[in-house]
This record gives structure tokens, sequence and C-alpha cells, in this order.
């Protein structure tokens, strides 16, 4: 439950009771985030006394009259506009002299709204709830601004760090060949220049895999929507995975007995079909199968993968998708990747209007089932 | 020791780093015993004391040498402890200066912060283990 402390500065005693008794005892829903709000009530009988409380301890809201013995309410309000930062509170004028001048003037200070004396106690309420949802959104906006900082900050920490660690590890090799001549072991420079090279690659794939990430985020990438059949893409990709699956004796089996039309960009259905086929090679064991199926559903295209490789737990499936998330353990300790395959394979399916899910099982394989609209038409961008 | 080599155990998850240190520390006379993770170490620890251990501060968790480092003072308390990190400012994650009381709880003998120059690496251990 969320507390709002309202702040009224009047001069008539009886009008601050009436505020205090009615807002004490009131409670406004809030759905959105399931919950509820209630009130405090503080009082002020002149402009100077609720400037002090103001500045002692802020409130969320203040309830304003404008006719006052010194300072009038549009006065405060001048000098509160003027302060640097803004003020967090909402104010909301009350005035028996409903004057349009005032109301324009009181508007210009940023005063959110006007409550006209005499009024109901349906009305106080009306009036509060409006500036509480109001204030709420504010501040929801406000959190959600300081959140989406705080994670490109994150995100570009870790692209940092994952930039460094390839150029640690080959200036170290660097060192230990300048240190250690090579007529002593020259195994160990031989292992030193095939893991510097090593290395290189994997920094290369991620920096090609961060630029189709910078691609989508600003969606300056052309993109070329044609009419294609899925198939002779996902032969393609089948062809380019086929030396490294053949190297370690693993079965590719493409199962597409029909044309799978779509209109989509070529390039984004490579990196889709590259990314899926890759992995399930990558994380397969050797003598493994991958098999690879492609249906036309109604308007949707399906794209299963399914390997017969290390598999993950559930809790590691959870975290799969995130940027630079690389599931850490014993058997994927020794392969290599950028940690940004998934979530840019993540990205492109929601792009085309549907998504990847996957289905795995520890030392049996996983599954990425990749379904989207076959036209564009049908996606809301 | 009279004579024979000190025993230097080394346990970091990133293999380049593992080889550039065995390699390093074998040509300067040290024997090496390596481990990739806390649970590989601590297999080692069981059978084998070695004369001083470098310990990578990030592994499978990010604070496993930090947790290593202390199962290993419990076990032999006169073994001194090279921490290792790649972990700066950077990452958020500023172990050198936020944890100061820690390391005065772990007791790590000295931290290098990667890329780490051999000669570092050097002066640590000869100051660590003493020559005689």
């Amino acid at each position: 439950m969320t507390t709002l402390r309202v702040l009224i500065i009047d001069d008539e005693q009886l009008m601050r009771t009436v505020v205090r008794r009615t807002l004490e005892k009131h409670a406004v829903s809030l759905p959105d985030i399931d919950g509820q709000c209630r009130f405090t009530v503080e009082e002020a009988e002149s402009a100077e006394a609720g400037l002090a409380l103001i500045d002692s301890d802020a409130p969320d809201i203040v309830l304003l009259d404008h006719q006052l013995p010194g300072m009038t309410g549009v006065e405060l309000l001048g000098l509160l506009s003027q302060r640097q930062p803004a003020p967090e509170f909402l104010t909301v004028m009350m005035t028996a002299y409903a004057t349009l001048e005032n109301a324009v003037l009181a508007t210009k200070r940023g005063a959110e709204d006007f409550l006209a004396k005499p009024f109901t106690p349906e009305e106080l309420r009306a009036v509060v709830d409006k500036a509480t949802r109001h204030l709420l959104m504010i501040r929801e906006t406000r959190r959600l601004a300081q959140e989406k900082r705080q994670i490109r900050f994150q995100l570009l920490s870790v692209i940092v760090h994952e930039l460094k660690a390839p150029l640690n590890a080959i200036q170290g090799y660097l060192y230990l060949m300048k240190d250690l001549p090579a007529e002593d072991d020259p195994t160990v420079h031989a292992n030193a220049i095939d893991r510097c090279l090593v290395r290189i690659d994997g920094m290369r794939k991620l920096i090609m895999d961060l630029m189709d990430v910078t691609r989508l985020e600003s969606g300056q990438k052309r993109r070329d929507l044609t009419a294609l059949d899925l198939r002779d893409v996902a032969v393609a990709a089948v062809e380019s995975v086929a030396p490294e699956a053949a190297g370690r004796r693993i079965v590719l089996n493409l199962a597409a007995p029909d044309p799978v039309p779509v209109t989509a960009d070529r390039g984004e259905m490579e990196i889709v079909l590259n990314n899926l086929l890759t992995n399930a090679v990558k994380y397969n064991r050797d003598g493994g199968r991958v098999d690879i199926s492609l249906r036309a559903i109604g308007a949707r295209v399906v794209i299963e993968v399914a390997d017969t490789g290390i598999g993950m737990t559930s809790e590691e499936c959870g975290r799969l998708f995130e940027e630079f998330v690389r599931i850490k353990n014993d058997r994927t300790r020794n392969i290599l990747g950028s940690g940004l395959g998934l979530s840019i394979l993540r990205r492109l399916a929601r792009l085309y209007g549907g998504d990847v899910t996957v289905a795995s099982e520890p030392d049996v394989g996983t599954t990425f089932t990749v379904e989207f609209a076959a036209e564009p038409s049908a996606v809301i961008s | 020791m009279n004579g024979k080599r000190p025993l230097v155990l080394v346990v970091d998850d990133d293999e380049d780093f593992r080889a550039q240190m065995c390699a390093q520390l074998e040509a300067a006379g040290y024997d090496v015993t390596a481990a990739e993770g806390e649970t590989a170490a601590d297999a080692l620890l069981a059978v084998t004391k070695p004369d001083l251990a470098v310990l990578d501060l990030m592994m499978e968790r990010p604070d496993g040498g930090f947790a290593l480092a202390y199962r290993l003072k419990k076990r032999y308390p006169d073994v001194p402890v090279i921490m290792v990190t790649g972990v700066t400012h950077e990452t958020g994650l500023d172990f050198a200066t936020a944890t100061a009381s820690d390391r005065a709880w772990i007791k790590a003998d000295a931290m290098l912060v990667k890329p780490v120059r051999f000669e570092q690496l050097r002066r640590e251990l000869e100051r660590l283990l003493p020559q005689e």
C-alpha cells in the first residue's frame, strides 16, 4: 500500500478540518499496481507556514488556497516554480474567486488542477484521485527511465569486459613469447599462436554480433523485404555448418517437404537460421544429430531445430535469452561464443511478430522453436 | 626445500590464462599444478599441499576465488595466496577497494589485476616464498 502526504494550505480552520477528515478516510484503488493509496494530511494556515513545511519535508500533493492573509497562493506557486530542481509534488489550487486570469497564471506556474470553492467531499476526492494517479504515473515513468539508463550502463560494462578478456589473453601470449625463447620449447610458441588466432576470431564474432544488435536496435539497417522460400535459406545455412558438423560426425537432417513462403529480409532470415544451426552443432556431442524442420501453419512459420547435445536445466533455459548470458558449466567451458546470438535471435523473431521458445533436458538435447508471421503485413511494427 | 622446485597451484577458469601461467612458472623453475574451477581445486588440495596458490577471483561464482581462498587457508594456514582478478571498475564490481575488510578476512597475501605481467608475479612469488 502507498501512502501519500497531502499538505493543505488554507487560512480557514474549518476548511482544513473538512479536508483532513475527508482524505484520511479516503483510499484510491490502483488496479495497475494492484494496490491502494491512502493519505495523511498536514495543515498550514498561511503560504509562509506552508513553505516552511514544504522545505522541512516535501509533501506529495499540495492543496493550495489562493486567498491567504500574507503571500497569496499564486505568489507561492510562482516562488516554487522558479526552484531548481522543480518540486516533485503536485499542486491543486482551491479558490472561491476562480477568475480566468488567476487560473491561467496558476497553470503557467505549474498548478496541476483546480477545485472551486465551495466543493463537496466527492469533488475533493475526485480531484485528489486524479492528482494521485498522475503523480504515481510520473514517478513510474521516472523510475523506468532511471532503470533504462542503469541497464544501458551495465550492458556497456559487460561489453567492455567481454572485449577485454580476449585482449588480455592475446597480450598474455605475446608476453609469454617475448619472455620465453622459442628454441627452449617450440610447442609453447605454436600453441600461443593458435590460441591468439582463436581468441581474435572470438573477438571478431563478438564485434559482428554487436553490430547486428546495434542495427536491429536503431532500426537503421535497410530491410529488404522480398518473397522467398525459407527452405532455400535453410539449405544454405545447413551447407555453411556442414564442414564443422562433419568434423565431429554430427548428422544434419533438414525436413521441409513443402515450400515455406515468407516475405522477409533474406539477411535477417540467414541470421536466424545460422544462429540456430551453429548452436545446435556447437553444443552437440560428437556423433550426434540435428533435426531441422520448417513448416508453414496458416499465416505463421515454424522453425524447429532439435539437437542431441549437452542440454540445459530449466534454470539455465530461463536466463538463456538475456544479452551476454553464456551458460557457464563444465560442459560449456571450452565452447566459444559471444553471448549475443540468442538475444539477436529473439529480437528478430519479435521483429517478425513472433518469438523463440526452448525446451531442453541436460545430456539429452535442446529444441529451439522459432515461430513468426509469414507476411509482414500481419506485424504491428 | 633443499633444491626441490616449489609447487604452485594455479586455479582459473580461463584456459588461456592457465596455459600462460603454467608455461611461465615452469620456465622460471616452479612445479605447477592447475585446476579450472573450485571443485577441481578442492579435490587437488585434498591430496596435495602446494607451496603457493594463484587463484582467479571470478570463476563459476563471482566470488569463487574468495571462497576457495578461505577453504585453502583453513586447511593450510601457511600457504600464501595470490588473488588474480580481471574485475576492475568497468564491471561495477570493484573488489579491490570495496572489500578491504573482506581481504583482511580471507587474508589473500597479494592481489594482481589482469593482464598480469610475469615480472609482477615473479616479484610476489619471491617475496612470499623465502629462498633458502
